[in-house]
């Protein structure tokens, strides 16, 4: 070769090696922009909202009933209420019904039985289904025949509970799974039962895990929309939930959203961005708590 | 003396065994039956669902629901029309405009956040990606309606749309789906062994190899089974197409025009003031059959998906 050839040679080289630095430099620029990409949305939605909303957030907001006549002195007081109503009804139903499946999946089933599969495959498969189909069967049967409880607060919790029961199931049974299993063999070894292993043992070093779960899944209940259309939350309330909750109208924020969004009156809409404010601070609070759970309670084996 | 105590403790001993046994068996039962409310729901739903929907096919024919291309069944007299291939449309076409900004964007996510972020990126970002994904719905449809419609496509963009259009509801849908195809394509590329990508690093190969031609090709199953999921998650979104999306069935092209998916359909007519007894009522049921069987068969399209990668790797 000669000196000139080597030359060439060595440029084509340094070139092929730059063209391939370029492609990737432009392909981690291409990755960060779709990580930024959700942030920004993020943000961006964060801002709308605040700039819309955070005018009317004042202690009136929080207890006045809403009014479409006067939205100009209309608050949030019976949609508040009735979310916090849901929240600890679908609470009282998913937290018992939830920890059981995950113990009896975790602790008893036998994997090798078809039916056990078939609950696991048939929870996999809840996890997906569309929240409106969630409305209809409680439309179908909680509202009407057989549980006929008509459009009550309970009717609203249970259809939510049932949306987010496979979501309390899944981590509980991780929370369980990951307790090792010498906790267990050396409650056994001292004559403990399979229960009592569990109750006294299992449990509570899941406990943890299970609380994050409940509240993820609580958060996730208090922000759905869909099912509450079917099962008769109705958005301009003016009178809190009556506490026997078999009886009487109820509101959530999520619904009073939905209809003052959609509202051609400027004053109603912008109730949706102060409701909307609500909704967010109360999941914050919830997501802050998960994390704080997370992080102060769980236990490195 | 001692053998009496020892003949006495004996059935005693065995009796509390007995009584211990029985306790255990039942509560053995009732976390059996707790476990069992879920396949009751899912029976419920099918019941639910398929009662009304005999009921609306004994008013309007199959074949006329199935290929009738005028959904119209609050219109009176005879306006009023069946046809659900609309609704389908719609529903698809809104998927398609926010899968196309979430495929990309989203696989793009999950390959920085498995093959490039640090460990502590890593551990900063994934929680931040799960906050995206836990914003209610309805936050994202008033998104849509009073900020991508007005001031992103319209004034930024200036494009010729009106209030609703199926782009901002269908651009806003795709940032709905973007953090779950991110999740889980990112669980399906970090649990690709690390001797594969040594082995490419080895031979010499950069970064972007390594994650385009080996992690991305041993994942691939995982990654169908992100998109799938995400597919399914915005076919069945409600509350963003109701509130943006304009509640008009519409077969056309133009993404500018108002659309209306089998979601908000269902709930829009819900909310109707209209008779619970008519066949108008009765579409919920059928196009809420509808709705529930092309999740099914996406859903347990990526379950298999799915149970294909833990399969290889764990």
């Amino acid at each position: 070769m000669s000196v000139a050839e080597v030359e060439i040679t060595r440029k084509a080289v340094e070139r092929g090696a730059r063209g391939e630095q370029v492609r990737e430099l432009a392909f981690r620029a291409a990755l960060l922009f779709s990580v930024g990409f959700g942030f920004i949305a993020l943000a961006v939605l964060l801002v709308d909202v605040t700039i819309d909303g955070a005018s009317l957030i004042s202690y009136d907001f929080l207890t006045k009933f809403p009014s479409v006549i006067f939205p100009e002195r209309s608050g949030i007081s019976s949609a508040l209420q009735g979310t916090l109503y849901l929240m600890v009804l679908t609470a009282v139903f998913i937290v018992p019904v939830g920890v059981a499946t995950a113990v009896y999946l975790e602790e008893y089933a036998d994997r090798e039985r078809w039916w056990n599969r078939l609950i696991e495959v048939n929870i996999q498969n809840l996890a997906a289904v569309p929240s409106i189909v969630y409305g209809i069967l409680g439309l179908a049967f909680i509202v009407r025949q057989p549980l006929s409880l008509g459009p009550v607060v309970l009717a609203g919790a249970l259809t939510l509970g049932l949306l987010v029961l496979p979501v309390v199931i899944v981590v509980s049974r991780e929370a369980i799974r990951a307790v090792p299993s010498s906790i267990r063999e050396g409650s056994m070894a001292l004559g403990a039962t399979h229960w009592q292993t569990i109750w006294k043992q299992t449990l509570p070093g899941a406990l943890p895990g299970i609380a994050t779960g409940v509240i993820l899944a609580l958060s996730r209940a208090i922000g759905e929309t869909a099912p509450l259309i079917l099962v008769g939350a109705v958005a301009f309330v003016p009178f809190n939930p009556d506490p026997n909750p078999a009886t009487g109208q109820y509101s959530a924020i999520p619904t009073i959203i939905l209809s003052s969004v959609s509202n051609s009156d400027p004053e109603i809409q912008a109730l949706a961005s102060g409701a909307i404010i609500v909704l967010m601070a109360i999941l914050l609070v919830m997501n802050a708590g998960a994390v704080y759970l997370r992080n102060r309670y769980e236990q490195k084996w | 003396m001692a053998e009496a105590s020892l003949t006495t403790a004996g059935p005693s001993l065995n009796r509390r065994r007995t009584r211990r046994s029985v306790g255990e068996t039942a509560i053995k039962v009732v976390l059996a039956l707790a476990a069992a409310i879920s396949v009751v729901t899912t029976v419920g739903i099918v019941i639910a669902l398929v009662r009304d929907t005999v009921k609306f096919f004994g008013e309007v024919g199959v074949g006329e629901y199935l290929f009738g291309t005028e959904w119209a069944p609050l219109a009176g007299g005879d306006q009023q029309s069946f046809g659900v291939v609309p609704l389908i449309y719609d529903t698809l076409y809104l998927t398609g405009v926010g899968l196309l900004l979430a495929v990309p964007l989203g696989l793009g996510s999950a390959i920085y956040l498995s093959e490039y972020a640090s460990a502590r990126a890593r551990r900063l970002l994934k929680p931040a990606v799960e906050v995206l994904a836990g914003i209610p719905t309805i936050v994202f449809g008033f998104f849509a309606l009073t900020f991508v419609g007005p001031e992103v496509l319209k004034t930024l963009l200036n494009l010729d749309v009106g209030t609703f259009s199926a782009l901002s509801a269908g651009l806003v849908l795709g940032i709905l789906v973007l953090p779950t195809i991110a999740t889980v394509a990112d669980d399906a590329l970090s649990a690709v062994p690390g001797s594969l990508r040594e082995g490419a690093f080895g031979l010499g190969a950069s970064r972007m190899q390594v994650s385009l031609r080996v992690v991305f090709p041993a994942a691939l199953s995982g990654i169908v089974a992100a998109l799938v999921l995400g597919a399914s998650r915005a076919i069945g979104e409600t509350v963003i197409i109701l509130v943006a999306g304009g509640a008009l069935p519409n077969l056309t092209a133009d993404p500018r025009e108002p659309m209306q998916s089998m979601a908000a359909f269902i709930a829009q007519t819900a909310s109707a003031d209209i008779s619970t007894q008519g066949t108008e009522f009765l579409t919920i049921f059928a196009v809420g059959t509808t709705l529930f069987a092309i999740t099914l068969l996406l859903n347990l399209i990526s379950i298999r998906f799915v149970r294909k990668y833990r399969q290889v790797y764990e």
